[in-house]
């Protein structure tokens, strides 16, 4: 029995004193995490268990607090995006422009199409480049190793594409307060091309791997469901509320980045459970790749980023030889820009569900308040009731059909 | 589509009177203040009411003015948003510096459990009535309210770090 390990009051101790199987078998106590490799990120969770059954369990977050909001408060708004990089690393541009889009918000800029749609761009491939990782690494959970280390070489192309865009890989810093830091290069466009012919027919080929493979249908069908409504009740948005059946997609609702000029459809599920976030995942990345091809098709020419000097850091080889922008630059970096006291909130669609930035200003160059409002840190707290009764293998399951991703859970 | 903010403002005005103030736009939510002791039955009405319904809770957060007066020092934002009808609504609820205490909606949004445990956490704000308020980010050990204002970012004594050579203060 656990009496050394665990404290007399704590409630699993009581429900262990009191309750015993008919056979006089005991509940067990089984500490899944903080450093699991199963659980993909840091999770604690003490779980209470009837033999393989989890008869409760209790969530502890935190481990990779950084203090976010706090280091925001401190920070002009050009130097919170490596913040927002670190949230949900699998798609770190989202959360870019997301904040970019927020300031923008504040600062009333007008962002020019081209920018806009090149923005568009790289946020659908962040969000492919999410559900690769999340539907893939749910593969490796239930056994197929396969798919996983197939489909991950094209994340690797993704992270091309955005090195070739702004030089960086996982934590990608990009883009600028009015739009892009340079023009995407020919180079950029061309892989884009690349990916667009090759991914395709691989994620085909791992939609078939899965779809209807019987041990995959085994261990995902009915396996972790929730409801419509305590979806909601807890909070849930992104592809894990639209698999039990609830079309709130942001981008429709609340159309940001030219997203109204793109055809697309938002997939929903049906029962909520594992399969269906899965299938979501899988149709997401579809339609991905038609908005991708869309605003390809349709990319206007144009400036990549808004007029806004007084905002915008000019190019250096300026600052050194024309006026205006060593004033310019002297501002930006010494904080004398003027800086409107306002209240923004503003929400993007992120790789698993509304990334919203809650921006409160008082008129300094810093954040008076910036509160993320991170997907995963709602919905995560409804992982207890959805692993209640299940076995213990299903709860990795369901962790990783979850796409909670440690980093923007902790902030 | 989106319901008219005169509507909602009319709804509200005329079943709380006056503890509802500061109606208006901010940018592209509408939102108001309530007095602390009536959140509870403000965010109930305008999820139950037909007309309204905000069955969602978006987010719920907290900010510290240390500079308003000692009764306005702690503000607790609540984002609601009607899906169907898609509209945004932001609430503030200003309170007391000394004794921040507030009634929990964690019954009425499940959702809500969470943020106002980050909310405790960081600014220790009570939420009475909340089933288990305890820090949930920081360790169980620690003792102040690290997202205050007063409470420094960094650790003062430090030497390694100058901010003043970045031509920022200390601690700004």
């Amino acid at each position: 029995m656990s009496e050394l390990l665990l404290p007399p009051e704590h409630r699993y101790a009581k429900i262990i004193n009191e309750k015993r199987n008919d056979d006089g078998s005991e509940y067990s106590i089984l500490n899944l995490g903080p450093t699991h490799p199963a659980t993909h990120g840091i999770f604690q969770n003490i779980l209470l268990m009837d033999g393989e059954r989890i008869v409760e369990a209790e969530p502890t977050i935190g481990y990779i607090h950084r203090a976010f909001e706090k280091i925001a408060e401190n920070r002009p708004f050009y130097q919170i995006t490596p913040l927002t990089d670190r949230m949900n690393y699998c798609s770190s541009p989202i959360n870019n422009m997301g904040w970019w889009m927020t300031v923008e918000k504040l600062l009333d800029i007008e962002v020019p199409k081209r920018a806009q749609y090149l923005r568009v761009i790289v946020m659908e491939l962040a969000r492919i480049a999410d559900h690769i990782i999340c539907n893939s690494i749910l593969g490796v959970d239930t056994g197929a190793y396969t798919g996983f280390l197939y489909v991950f070489q094209f994340r690797e192309k993704i992270y091309e594409i955005y090195e070739e865009i702004c030089g960086a890989r996982l934590t990608t810093n990009m883009g600028r307060i009015g739009g892009f830091e340079r023009e995407w290069s020919d180079e950029a466009f061309r892989k884009l091309d690349v990916f667009l012919e090759e991914f395709p027919v691989a994620w085909k080929e791992f939609e078939n791997l899965f779809e209807r493979n019987r041990i995959f249908i085994d261990r995902t069908v009915n396996v972790g469901p929730i409801s419509a409504e305590s979806a909601m009740a807890y909070g849930f948005t992104g592809p894990n509320l639209r698999a039990a059946g609830v079309d709130y997609d942001v981008r429709v609702a609340q159309p940001y980045s030219s997203y109204e000029d793109f055809e697309f459809i938002v997939p929903v599920g049906k029962s909520g459970d594992t399969y269906d976030r899965f299938c979501v995942r899988n149709a997401e990345v579809w339609e991905s790749l038609s908005i991708i091809r869309q605003a390809l098709a349709k990319l206007p020419e144009g400036p990549y980023h808004a007029d806004v000097p007084e905002y915008y850091l000019p190019p250096k080889e300026d600052v050194y030889t024309t006026m205006e922008s060593l004033i310019y630059h002297f501002k930006i970096v010494m904080g004398e820009v003027p800086i409107p006291v306002a209240e923004i909130y503003h929400p993007v669609e992120g790789g698993n569900g509304e990334l919203g930035f809650y921006l409160v200003t008082d008129g300094s160059r810093t954040p008076y308040r910036l509160h993320f409002r991170r997907p995963c840190f709602i919905y995560y707290q409804a992982y207890p009731e959805m692993i209640k009764g299940s076995l213990l293998s299903d709860a990795i399951v369901i962790l990783s059909s979850l796409n909670v991703i440690a980093g923007e859970l902790d902030a | 589509m989106a319901i008219e903010t005169a509507i909602i403002q009319e709804k509200i005005e005329q079943k709380f009177a006056n503890k509802v103030s500061n109606f208006g736009m901010q940018k592209d939510v509408f939102s108001f203040e309530v007095t602390s002791d009536s959140i509870r039955e403000v965010i109930l009405f305008l999820k139950e009411e037909e007309d309204t319904n905000f069955h969602f809770l978006t987010d719920l957060c907290g900010v510290h003015y240390p500079d308003n007066m000692i009764d306005q020092q702690f503000c607790v934002v609540y984002h609601l948003h009607n899906w169907i009808e898609n509209t945004r609504i932001r609430i503030k609820t200003y309170l007391n510096g000394a004794q921040p205490e507030i009634a929990s909606i964690s019954d009425i949004f499940l959702s809500s459990n969470w943020m106002e445990r980050e909310t405790y956490d960081f600014y220790g704000i009570n939420f009475m009535g909340h089933p288990q308020l305890k820090r949930i980010l920081n360790m169980d050990e620690m003792v102040s309210f690290p997202m205050r204002k007063e409470f420094p970012m960094e650790d003062n004594g430090r030497t390694d770090k100058d901010d003043r050579f970045f031509g920022r203060t200390a601690n700004c």
